[in-house]
């Protein structure tokens, strides 16, 4: 598979009143085409952070300060505000997780979905009338494959004339309109209920299988990850810390804080046995000390693990950011 | 023995009807946010109230505790009906009976310390007051997992998971039997998530409480509960001991529920029951079995009928009309 997205040792920056702050602190990652990367951390851990970056939405307070970011061939970090602008929406494409606050409560359903096409769609006829009939057949096209009933009459609605589960499947629909060939989805369940948790997902992963397209899957839920991504990358205080294909990492995870994870979800067959909850608190991130950003945390921190510690290999496809893999193998 | 014995509660809340509507002689809209609900917990159990947003599984803990004054039914807690209670004596048991909230941010109040927030209810009854108040509470803090040294703090010093501590401490401090837990686990990340659960049991078994806990998580529901009860619409589909709800479920609401859940390494053995749409708005629910609407079982008695609940196993209820045909919605969907 060839890679789409390729992005090396990212570091995004916040100024606050109280000092620097640095959300993602050398991240790095690649995504192949068609392929499925579930993100999984705490919050506060980063991820979504990245993934703003990578799509150039990080606003002062904040800047991307170093890395390079290159998507299918292209170096997005080196791009005008408006190649940028061509790129997004079209090529790249980003669902929120709060789907009420992300769409635009004034506009319908219709209008919202329309404007990506206006933008970036050079294929619509040009004569007025024409130009309407199509904008029209796509927003229903759209809307139906995401499985919203009479889509017809439901693209004159507003936002708030929709549920939850409805309203994440608009967003969805939005973001697919331009046939994107990735797909950057912010905890898209997040906010829903697990029976329209499972009907979201499968969307994605039935678009995604039709359409060719990569999808980056944000999320804290291990499981959402473990059912529907191929690789995993797992964020903590900013920086990836282990990553590889999915399986692997669940069944025989390396970091002692991706294991510290699985460790505390409960779950129905643990009943009975005590779980084993991380202790303390994620560090802040203002003012770090270039070293292992778990070691206050974890049950095999040595003093030498008070050093800047890169991301190791730990067999074949996988990485960790640890000194005490062998103790974890 | 039952601490706790709910016998068909109902909160229903009436809508307001507007000038224009009144003059055509409209009708009030009634949301049924509970309907007919009964069930029990037993001294020293973990009851789970399992159940989607907008059940009615909130409304029905706080119902219990007269919070939201029930529309009808009983309540009856250690022999004593909380329903009839006049104003003093329900403020009597309420010492008894306390309740943690989900959102650990909005139910703290930003203007009160720590040791006020804790210590307010060793003053509204008389526990203690003074030093003596002081002691406690600081006690009471030590025991959550907080320092003594934090408790002059305002809440927005802590993070989440200390706040939802504090949550804890403030149901625990009048030394209550009884604790409704409101999700208290819902806005926090995993692995803080794991350290409440952790508390909150070793509370339990160390000063012998019981909870209802009501919680949208089948996996702490199952992790922690002794019996479980699934709510739908404002009524309980199912109920029974935890092993058998959840390894046999036998209405088909809950076996669509907990085959939507992501399961972690083992991959799934059963097949998945997609429900089809949303849940029906409770302002006006369909008539019958109030799942028909989705339910992929669904023949035509099912929408004139309410199904009466009926044993399925030992104390294993559900209210479902085809339950004899022994149909399961994972079979049927394969």
């Amino acid at each position: 598979m060839t890679v789409l997205l390729e992005v090396t040792n990212l570091r995004t920056e916040f100024t606050a009143r109280a000092g620097l702050v640095r959300a993602v602190d050398g991240v790095s990652l690649q995504i192949s085409r068609g392929e499925c990367l579930g993100v999984v951390g705490e919050s506060g851990s980063g991820k979504s952070v990245t993934f703003s970056s990578i799509m150039g939405l990080v606003r002062p307070p904040g800047h991307v300060t170093q890395g390079t970011i290159f998507f299918d061939g292209r170096d997005l970090r080196g791009m005008s505000a408006e190649e940028m602008r061509g790129v997004r929406g079209r090529d790249i494409a980003m669902t929120m997780q709060d789907a009420l606050t992300a769409l635009n409560p004034a506009l319908t359903v219709g209008e919202q979905l329309a404007e990506v096409l206006i933008a970036h769609d050079e294929t619509l006829p040009k004569g007025r009338a024409a130009r309407r009939a199509a904008i029209r057949d796509r927003c229903v096209e759209m809307l139906g494959l995401v499985g919203i009933p009479s889509p017809d009459s439901r693209l004159r609605q507003y936002p708030h004339e929709f549920s939850g589960g409805m309203r994440q499947r608009i967003m969805i629909a939005i973001a697919l309109a331009c046939r994107p060939k990735l797909l950057i989805a912010d905890e898209p369940t997040t906010a829903l209920d697990v029976t329209i948790q499972a009907q979201v997902l499968e969307l994605i992963s039935d678009i995604r299988g039709q359409m060719g397209m990569a999808v980056a899957l944000i999320t804290h839920d291990l499981g959402v990850v473990a059912e529907h991504c191929d690789r995993v990358m797992v964020m903590y205080a900013g920086q990836v810390v282990e990553e590889g294909p999915t399986d692997d990492v669940i069944s025989h995870p390396r970091h002692p804080y991706t294991r510290g994870l699985l460790a505390s979800i409960p779950r129905p067959a643990l009943r009975g046995q005590p779980l084993t909850p991380i202790k303390g608190q994620v560090p802040n991130l203002m003012g770090l000390a270039p070293q292992c950003r778990f070691h206050s945390r974890c049950p095999l921190a040595q003093p030498d693990c008070l050093v800047e510690v890169p991301m190791l290999s730990a067999g074949p496809g996988r990485r960790a950011r640890c000194l005490r893999l062998e103790e974890t193998s | 023995m039952s601490l706790l014995e709910v016998t068909n509660l109902s909160k229903h809340y009436e809508g307001r009807l507007s000038l224009a509507q009144r003059l055509t002689g409209g009708r009030k809209t009634v949301v049924r946010a509970v309907n007919g609900v009964s069930l029990h917990v037993n001294k020293g159990e973990v009851l789970g109230l399992i159940g989607e947003s907008g059940c009615g599984k909130s409304t029905l803990g706080r119902a219990i505790l007269r919070l939201h004054e029930p529309t009808e039914g009983k309540v009856v807690f250690d022999g004593e009906d909380v329903t009839a209670l006049s104003p003093p004596a329900l403020k009597a048991i309420r010492r008894r009976m306390q309740i943690i909230f989900q959102d650990p941010y909005a139910s703290l109040n930003p203007r009160r310390t720590v040791a006020e927030i804790v210590g307010l209810p060793l003053a509204l009854h008389d526990i203690a007051s003074g030093d003596e108040a002081r002691a406690i509470t600081t006690q009471v803090l030590q025991r959550v997992g907080l320092q003594p040294d934090q408790i002059d703090r305002y809440p927005h010093q802590f993070s989440g998971g200390q706040r939802q501590r504090i949550g804890i401490a403030r149901a625990l401090v009048s030394n209550p039997e009884f604790i409704v837990c409101d999700e208290p686990v819902s806005a926090l990340d995993v692995s803080i998530q794991a350290q409440i659960i952790a508390l909150l049991l070793e509370l339990k078994q160390e000063l012998g409480l019981t909870y209802l806990f009501i919680s949208h998580d089948i996996s702490v529901i199952g992790y922690l509960s002794d019996r479980v009860a699934v709510m739908y619409l404002g009524e309980i589909v199912e109920t029974g001991p935890v092993a058998s709800v959840l390894d046999n479920p036998r209405h088909p609401y809950t076996q669509s529920l907990l085959s939507a859940v992501p399961e972690i390494g083992a991959k799934r053995a059963k097949g998945r029951v997609r429900l089809q749409g949303d849940l029906p708005s409770p302002l006006n629910p369909p008539n019958g079995c109030k799942f028909h609407t989705r339910c992929p079982l669904a023949i035509p008695i099912c929408q004139t009928v309410v199904p009466v609940s009926q044993t399925v196993g030992a104390e294993h209820f559900a209210a479902c009309h085809r339950l004899e045909e022994g149909h399961t919605l994972l079979e049927e969907t394969r």
